[in-house]
């Protein structure tokens, strides 16, 4: 029975239905102003957005999984923004990347401190967090950037080199013991073939000139579902998120265990914030995180507390972001895959004879298509909070199917067994 | 014995701030510069006529922002949606208001109305949600936060614009409101006619205060709320609806909501711009912990936010970065939640062994 519902995005119903959206997806780019839909540098963009979304959502998931509710990952990712930026401008990327990590991790113990020495309420603390944090950075760059012709109180000065990138070879044009290869995939992609060139764009996206950072944050989702699955030290830390008396009755240092989760929450989240920093923008602005860290939350939630849900969330709001960013006449192309989608819901609803939710899903079909046909661009202001609706959708629907780790967010004394 | 402990309830906030202030110290002299002086600049320019005006103006927004989480917090929920509460009611309020012309005191109620109705249905789906499909409050606050500021942005920019220049200048603002719908500033009432204008608004955060405190504790409704926030289950099985007091509490805590932007708009604004502050509603969750949703613990708080932020301004004059003020604030809300559990768990376990001393004395 566990099993079954092991992940809410690989069961069987949902596999399938994710895999029709995509083929709606793929009918839809071969419309030509919405052809930016499967391009490869769209799916580029994608992985390069997604990578922070996923990196806060790990973060979120060590932390929950050891039973303390993380809000201040937003507070954390701004560490790794700042010192990301800090660093990596006084001495190169990969140094940035590790100030960024310590800067995040930096903040996740003071959240430990908070809500496991002293049982402060987690979202409590994780406000405080993110309050305080806001406030670090905008006071660190008055007092370091404020000599700088570039920097400022807001922003840092441009960063100075970035992390090397690679393709594979053959297969995206990458080298081959300094060898010059061909893009197969590219010219696939030329092609313009109905499926197989939508497809060859994804992998190209995925394979082509990606930075050693992003290949490193992607290895960490089979290292971390590895760390907690697979080792003693995981099924500690899980076991502490879920009946942390019982575990402290084994012999566990709950105390121990929270401190590092949360600790590795901060790290994650850090290195997040670095990423956004080193990979996206070269430069470290206010507000650069822009909810980032909050969004990360939402992808544990309805990821089910998995690395690979995680994963999948964070890939889903990647999208929805490089879309904007690229082209906004592909975003309308999303209006009639909403309507396409809540139609088939429509159906299928009415199928096991929910006739009033299939009725509201048909009526919202309707409206989406009208919107549809009606308008050329989605306002910009919209596309902006797409991720955030998304989220919202996603989880009204998703919340009572989800397995929540037991003793989440409640505050754990030792020897106090209320 | 007892007053003792109650002693140690007061002084926590002393404390906490003495301690905050000693690590914000440790800060100034990190960057070099002299704390003492710093602190000491801060409350000379503080102090000034002017100043305490400024904060009092700064104060109203953001004790009511208090306010609305505050409501929150007492039943146990956390509504950080303030921020894309206020500011959407707020933008409706205002392009009502330019639309109307009635007499004073009904335009400006008008304006109120519209804005907390707004408000408090923004919130409201927030309870909507938790109580129908189990999505949890902060998660979807923070979600309603980023829609409300999207639309805002939206309806600002597309709907609600003010046309200059016969029509082809697009300015992203609200209309200004007639006359009858500004409220004026209090200072003939109270004789300050050279001081800069404080803000009429402020007879309002007081009533809204006793309003809450009524609301809270002196109403059944109140007691339910708070009842449930303690103990769920308990509060079920005599006689409370928790799905129901959910919602309502979330339109309740969304009702406040809607009158943190009042102040800027009838008493200084008089329209919905681009500049309009933001923020408050993050400044009300710190000033709410600080104030521990007491009226009155909420209105020092929102003195002491605000002080924090006016005395700052004299310090980049005086070669220290202004902006310490904001590591401040962080500190300070840190600080403060972690004592007030440290005391709380301390006079806790004194109560008990109060109590179990009481217990062997009689038997």
């Amino acid at each position: 029975m566990l099993n079954k519902n092991k992940n809410l995005f690989l069961n069987n119903p949902t596999k399938l239905f994710f895999l029709f959206i995509l083929f709606c997806l793929v009918f839809i780019a071969q419309k030509e102003n919405y052809s930016q839909l499967t391009t490869s540098g769209t799916f580029g963009a994608t992985l390069r957005l997604a990578i922070p979304i996923m990196l806060a959502g790990l973060g979120g998931m060590f932390a929950e999984r050891s039973g303390v509710v993380n809000i201040g990952l937003e507070g954390m990712m701004i560490m790794g923004t700042w010192f990301g930026a800090w660093a990596a401008w006084l001495y190169g990327p990969w140094w940035g990347v590790a100030a960024g990590v310590l800067g995040g991790l930096l903040f996740g113990l003071i959240h430990a401190i908070a809500t496991v020495s002293f049982q402060v309420d987690h979202i409590v603390s994780g406000v405080a967090i993110n309050i305080l944090a806001a406030g670090t950075a905008r006071f660190f760059s008055i007092v370091a950037y404020s000599g700088e012709s570039l920097g400022g109180a807001t922003q840092s000065p441009r960063i100075s080199g970035r992390v090397s990138t690679t393709s594979i070879p053959f297969i995206s044009g990458g080298n081959f013991f300094g060898i010059e290869t061909t893009d197969t995939l590219k010219t696939i992609e030329e092609m313009n073939l109905f499926l197989i060139s939508d497809l060859s764009g994804l992998l190209g996206g995925f394979t082509r000139d990606i930075s050693y950072l992003s290949i490193l944050a992607i290895l960490l989702i089979p290292i971390c579902t590895w760390l907690l699955w697979s080792t003693s030290f995981g099924l500690s830390l899980r076991s502490v998120g879920e009946y942390p008396v019982g575990s402290e009755s084994l012999g566990i240092n709950v105390y121990l265990m929270k401190y590092i989760g949360v600790s590795l929450s901060g790290a994650l989240a850090g290195l997040g914030g670095a990423y956004l920093v080193i990979e996206s923008a070269g430069i470290y602005r206010e507000n650069q995180t822009g909810g980032r860290g909050f969004i990360g939350l939402a992808t544990v939630i309805f990821g089910n507390w998995r690395p690979s849900g995680v994963m999948m969330g964070a890939g889903l709001f990647g999208y929805a972001d490089a879309l904007q960013l690229r082209s906004e006449e592909s975003v309308h192309g999303l209006l009639i895959l909403i309507t396409i989608t809540l139609l088939v819901t429509s159906i299928y609803l009415v199928f096991y004879k929910k006739n009033r939710r299939g009725l509201y899903s048909l009526l919202l079909a309707f409206m989406f298509g009208v919107w549809w046909l009606n308008s050329t661009t989605v306002p910009n202001e919209f596309v902006f909070f797409t991720p955030h609706l998304t989220t919202l959708v996603v989880l009204s629907f998703a919340s009572q199917r989800l397995r929540v780790p037991k003793s989440v967010g409640q505050p754990y004394k030792r020897g106090d067994l209320t | 014995m007892k007053i003792y402990l109650k002693i140690i309830g007061y002084l926590t906030p002393i404390i906490a701030l003495a301690i905050s202030f000693f690590i914000t110290g440790l800060i100034l002299v990190a960057i070099d510069r002299n704390p003492i002086d710093t602190f000491a600049l801060m409350i000379e320019y503080g102090t000034t006529p002017k100043s305490i005006i400024s904060i009092l103006n700064r104060s109203i927004p953001v004790y009511i922002s208090a306010i609305a989480v505050a409501v929150g917090f007492k039943m146990g929920m956390f509504n950080i949606g303030v921020e894309g509460q206020y500011l959407f009611g707020t933008l409706i309020g205002a392009y009502v208001g330019s639309l109307l012309s009635v007499s004073r005191p009904l335009h400006i109620l008008i304006i109120f109305i519209s804005s907390f109705a707004v408000s408090s249905l923004w919130a409201g789906i927030a309870g909507y949600l938790k109580v129908k499909k189990g999505v949890h409050e902060v998660i979807s606050t923070i979600m309603l936060n980023y829609i409300a500021s999207g639309l805002v942005a939206y309806l600002l920019g597309s709907v609600f614009f003010e046309r200059k220049d016969d029509g082809i200048i697009r300015v992203p603002q609200t209309n200004n409101l007639p006359e009858t719908g500004q409220l004026p500033p209090l200072n003939n009432l109270l004789g300050l006619e050279d001081l800069p204008n404080l803000n009429g608004f402020l007879i309002g955060a007081v009533i809204l205060g006793i309003v809450y405190y009524w609301l809270v504790w002196k109403s059944s409704l109140g007691f339910e709320l708070r009842a449930t926030g303690m103990n769920p289950t308990a509060a079920k099985f005599s006689g409370a609806n928790p799905n129901k007091l959910i919602i309502v509490a979330m339109l309740i805590s969304g009702a406040f909501a809607g009158f943190v932007g009042m102040s800027n708009l009838v008493g200084y604004f008089h329209k919905f711009t681009i500049d309009f502050p933001t923020g408050l509603g993050f400044a009300g969750i710190t000033v709410a912990l600080l104030g521990r949703n007491h009226p009155i613990g909420m209105a020092l708080g929102a003195f002491l936010i605000s002080f924090l932020e006016r005395s700052a301004q004299i310090l980049d004059l005086n070669d220290v970065p202004k902006e310490i003020e904001r590591i401040m604030a962080g500190i300070v809300i840190l600080v403060v939640v972690i004592s007030y559990e440290v005391v709380r768990r301390y006079v806790l376990t004194q109560q008990v062994k109060l109590a179990s001393k009481l217990v062997q004395n009689v038997e």
